[in-house]
């Protein structure tokens, strides 16, 4: 890598926090729970021009025991409400939820008998992204947001 | 042929059992009774020359606080769209339904989309269809109380479920 | 083996059948169905279809606003090819007043609608062919709809929900050299899916994999009202567009691909066919484009242009009134029927003569193809099971709602 070369010594002295957060911000999996029109943008995401693996986390699982990053894309409805519960659950820490548009961070404007008015009714979120669909550019900026709030946990917080 | 035509042909052949009939914006409507409603959906499917092969939609329409019409007999409506793929023409059926202790005969045997159409129909209107073999919600889950779509039912009276439903499958397949 | 099976007649072994639950969040069921089926080893003997798992209470929620604030939430029907059904919700409430949108208008409503349905299709064959495991097809068909997105955003701002049509035509003229570009994006269609097509039209894995599966014959598509490419792989010679013209689409050359198999693969084809034949369409329509205004001046249907609101008490009272109370269609009820990606789009509209309709119904075509989906899976394999609901290519926005 080119590193050894720089250091003399086979040995860096750091924390294990900053190592296990350096090795998790850039490896997040995400489990893309899509419903609606923005599941659709997030394949624009994942897809060539947007290309979400410049920031580690093209990995896309649809496990929920093998992702640690939560993508809620869309309206979440009374009848999925207990799904997504579930799926939330399921996940094994650490783990990081992302609510993706106005439907899944509030409800947006289906204010209805059938609507969850935001997911954070349901799980706790970490970054709620805006917009109806958001751009992909948001989402970006919304999985760097995560990685900087990575950066700044403690590795033994997470049980 | 003229959708004109084709209303009144339905009036020769049915007389009295046609409630009312309906024009606006070109486009041609019937009210009848939910007891002929088989009669006169089969003959308008088999009729020759009117040839109704496809059933296009099923709608719930529910009239309560409709202004300008205190008078109306009946509360709901059931409108059934026809269309004829070889002759190209359209026509509307609609069923009056006074209130929901009755029950509009099901056509889930003669097309197949009736069969979901139908408990769509139900789940949003509570309007029972008579000898459906499956008439469960389909759209609100099943713990939902109520009929969303009816104008009496507040749009934001949320039901909160609290466990994923558990799915039934049907005993035949072709009930699903 | 032990001795004591040695002998044993495998048909005689007892067996069970297995219930398996599929969805409803699987990277197979496109987002939000639910499948449960029973399984004699992999061959589907009995399944139960539950949707509604996306109903966002569309029709409910239509009653509260104005005919034009509902354009917002048609564009959430099918989105895969969004202004489409915007497109339609405009011209059911323009048949319902008896107004026509201008014609430059109209030319532009087919261009936007054709491309949505480009990439209703680009969406659909390349994530079937995902779940399929062809992952290369879906980078072609992605970039490809990344083009016709910056189109749409050239033209009206945004991406994907666009809002631009409005009730008596559209909001904004195009950008002068939109339709150059338009031409060019057009130009690359051929090679885009081009790429696609060759690598799965001859593919041994592929064509086995989709010829014979999950077939709709053709009396199962009458009797379950599938139209558009699903009824038309399936020999139903239905499309609106030449049916029951409207926008002028009698003007335009095109033809309507009918397959008669029925099966995955002719579906997929007849998608490949259709695109060729709505670049034709945006073609032509760039081609004999007709100048003039894009929305209606008609004081009760559409707002008069900024310079008279900024200018002119009429203008500004006329603005005032169309915001405040909203375009009014005389009482009536209409069924208006379009062609849209996945067939027959139709809005059934009850007014009350007030500015809110009254009843809102949607004539989703997925829904009734899909309907058809646990006859025709009877007896097939579970895998196919995944094949067959791409090629139906279920939106759950129209499904549930």
């Amino acid at each position: 890598m080119g590193l050894e070369s720089q250091v003399n010594s086979p040995f860096l002295a750091t924390t294990l926090d900053e190592v296990i957060n350096w090795g998790r911000k850039n490896s997040m999996w995400p489990l893309p729970f899509g419903t609606a029109c923005c599941a659709i943008e997030f394949m624009g995401v994942v897809s060539g021009r947007f290309d979400i693996s410049r920031f580690g986390a093209e990995l896309v699982r649809f496990s929920p025991r093998q992702a640690d990053l939560l993508l809620v894309m869309g309206t979440v409805t009374q009848k999925q409400a207990p799904v997504l519960k579930q799926i939330y659950d399921q996940m094994p820490n650490p783990k990081w939820v992302i609510s993706m548009g106005a439907c899944a961070s509030s409800g947006g404007f289906y204010d209805n008998y059938s609507v969850v008015q935001g997911i954070d009714e349901l799980i706790p979120v970490d970054v709620y992204v805006a917009g109806c669909p958001p751009r992909p550019e948001n989402v970006l900026g919304a999985v760097v947001k995560i990685q900087e709030k990575i950066e700044r946990e403690k590795a033994a917080d997470w049980k | 042929m003229d959708e004109v035509q084709i209303v009144e042909r339905l009036k020769a052949k049915f007389g009295e059992k046609i409630l009312s009939t309906y024009t606006f914006a070109g486009q041609h409507a019937v009210t009848i009774g939910p007891d002929s409603l088989r009669e006169v959906l089969i003959w308008l499917r088999d009729d020759r020359e009117l040839d109704f092969s496809w059933l296009m939609d099923v709608g719930g329409v529910d009239y309560l606080g409709y202004p300008g019409d205190d008078d109306r007999e009946w509360r709901f409506e059931v409108a059934y769209q026809l269309y004829s793929l070889g002759k190209n023409h359209r026509i509307r059926v609609k069923v009056a339904v006074t209130d929901d202790s009755v029950s509009v005969p099901s056509v889930w045997d003669l097309w197949g989309v009736a069969n979901w159409m139908e408990r769509e129909v139900w789940d949003l209107f509570g309007i029972r269809f008579d000898g459906h073999p499956n008439l469960r919600r389909i759209l609100c889950h099943d713990e939902f109380v109520g009929h969303a779509l009816r104008k009496d039912y507040p749009i934001n009276r949320r039901q909160k479920l609290l466990q994923p439903s558990e799915m039934i499958l049907c005993e035949r397949m072709e009930w699903a | 083996m032990s001795e004591h099976h040695s002998g044993t007649d495998v048909q005689s072994i007892p067996t069970d059948l297995l219930t398996l639950n599929i969805g409803p969040s699987h990277p197979a069921t496109h987002g939000t169905l639910r499948l449960q089926v029973q399984l004699d080893g992999e061959t589907i003997v009995n399944m139960g279809c539950e949707i509604g798992y996306l109903h966002r209470g569309y029709e409910k929620q239509c009653e509260t606003v104005y005919y034009n604030m509902v354009v917002p939430y048609a564009e959430r029907l099918n989105y895969c090819s969004p202004v489409h059904n915007s497109n339609a919700w405009c011209y059911a409430i323009e048949q319902m007043m008896g107004v026509e949108a201008p014609p430059r208008a109209q030319a532009l409503r087919v261009i936007t609608s054709e491309m949505a349905r480009i990439i209703d299709h680009c969406v659909c064959i390349g994530t079937n062919l995902v779940d399929i495991g062809g992952l290369t097809n879906f980078w072609y068909m992605y970039n490809y709809r990344e083009k016709i997105y910056d189109l749409y955003e050239e033209l009206t701002g945004a991406r994907m929900m666009v809002n631009y049509p409005r009730i008596g035509g559209v909001c904004l003229d195009a950008p002068d050299d939109w339709f150059d570009h338009v031409l060019r994006v057009m130009e690359e269609l051929t090679e885009a899916i081009g790429d696609v097509h060759a690598l799965v039209a001859r593919n041994r894995i592929f064509v086995d994999r989709m010829i014979g599966t999950g077939v709709i014959s053709n009396e199962m598509a009458v009797s379950h009202g599938c139209t558009g490419p699903v009824g038309r792989a399936s020999g139903v010679n239905y499309d609106i567009r030449k049916a029951q013209p409207y926008w002028g689409y009698e003007k335009y050359q095109f033809d309507v691909p009918v397959l008669q198999g029925g099966d995955n693969y002719d579906r997929t084809m007849v998608r490949f066919i259709e695109m060729e034949q709505s670049r034709r369409i945006v073609e032509q329509a760039i081609k004999s484009i007709p100048s003039g205004p894009v929305l209606l001046e008609n004081p009760l249907v559409a707002l008069p242009p900024k310079d008279k609101v900024y200018n002119t008490m009429e203008g500004l009272i006329n603005h005032f009134k169309l915001v405040m109370h909203g375009v009014q269609p005389p009482k009536g009820e209409i069924y208006s029927a379009t062609e849209g990606g996945n067939g027959e789009l139709g809005y059934y509209v009850i007014s009350d003569g007030g500015p809110m309709p009254f009843r809102v119904r949607i004539r989703p075509p997925c829904f009734a193809s899909y309907s058809c989906f646990p006859k025709i899976m009877k007896g097939q394999m579970v895998a196919d099971a995944v094949a067959t609901l791409g090629t139906i290519n279920i939106i759950a926005g129209e499904l549930d709602r």
